[in-house]
């Protein structure tokens, strides 16, 4: 399916960055008009996805995230987030609620719950040693008005 | 951005924070409670989220952590002023069962 509007960020491993990246795809998806629940949950699912790259993909170094937006029919958003970092060997393991190894870092272990919850869709694609590519889908109740 | 504010009184060390939770903004505050903490040693410690506006998971780990501090050092821990916004990640996150949390506009007297 072909997408009604589409954006593309790439921006550095830095935890600076976090919010960076969840304030600009709020930003892009204000134009589908979603409401404060919505748009908090979009916000917080980038957020997961983005700290995972951080926190584990490029846990020793500074590597390049990108994020892709695409809007499409029927009110709906795909989010991609995607590393060039160290991969997951397993990922039904890391998807695991509470499942974590980064715990000198009081990571709560609830990153691809939380993406889970509050999207409809959520689809990982990792290589170990390659990156990780995670996919969200949401659609969003409220219809684009005309005009 | 977040920002905090910290008092004293009585053994109750109160932490206001205002802005957005997330792992880069967690750490500061995470150090600065967790040395008041130890110097101070309060029998309570309140996490006051009436102006945080967005928070994604490093909040429960903020919350998770300072719980178990808290417990190690004797005393415990109430997040009070939760907003309406931020319950749906603290449901799923299973906090509820440690009965920390009171909602904004939510009044319980200390023991």
């Amino acid at each position: 399916m072909k997408a009604l509007n589409e954006m593309e960020l790439t921006f550095e491993s830095r935890s600076t960055n976090e919010s960076f990246a969840r304030s600009a795809v709020a930003a892009f998806i204000v134009q589908l008009d979603p409401t404060i629940g919505e748009l908090n949950d979009i916000r917080t699912a980038v957020s997961e996805a983005v700290t995972n790259c951080i926190v584990h993909a490029y846990k020793d170094e500074i590597g390049i995230i990108s994020v892709n937006v695409r809007i499409m029919p029927e009110n709906s958003v795909i989010i991609r987030i995607r590393d060039k970092g160290c991969g997951i060997e397993d990922i039904q393991q890391a998807m695991e609620p509470l499942f974590t190894t980064a715990h000198g870092d009081e990571r709560a272990g609830l990153g691809f719950a939380v993406m889970q919850s509050f999207t409809d869709k959520l689809t990982v694609r990792s290589k170990p040693g390659k990156g990780t590519t995670v996919t969200l889908k949401k659609t969003l109740s409220r219809r684009l008005s005309d005009g | 951005m977040l920002k905090s504010n910290y008092s004293l009184e009585e053994g109750v060390l109160t932490v206001r924070l205002s802005g957005e939770i997330d792992h880069h903004s967690a750490r500061t505050v995470r150090e600065e409670t967790d040395t008041l903490i130890q110097q101070k040693r309060p029998h309570e410690l309140r996490l006051d989220f009436s102006s945080v506006t967005f928070m994604d998971s490093s909040g429960i780990g903020l919350i998770m952590g300072r719980y178990r501090i808290m417990g190690l050092f004797g005393g415990y821990l109430r997040v009070v002023n939760v907003p309406e916004g931020l319950e749906k990640l603290m449901i799923l996150s299973g906090l509820g069962a440690l009965k920390v949390i009171e909602r904004q506009g939510e009044a319980r007297e200390s023991a």
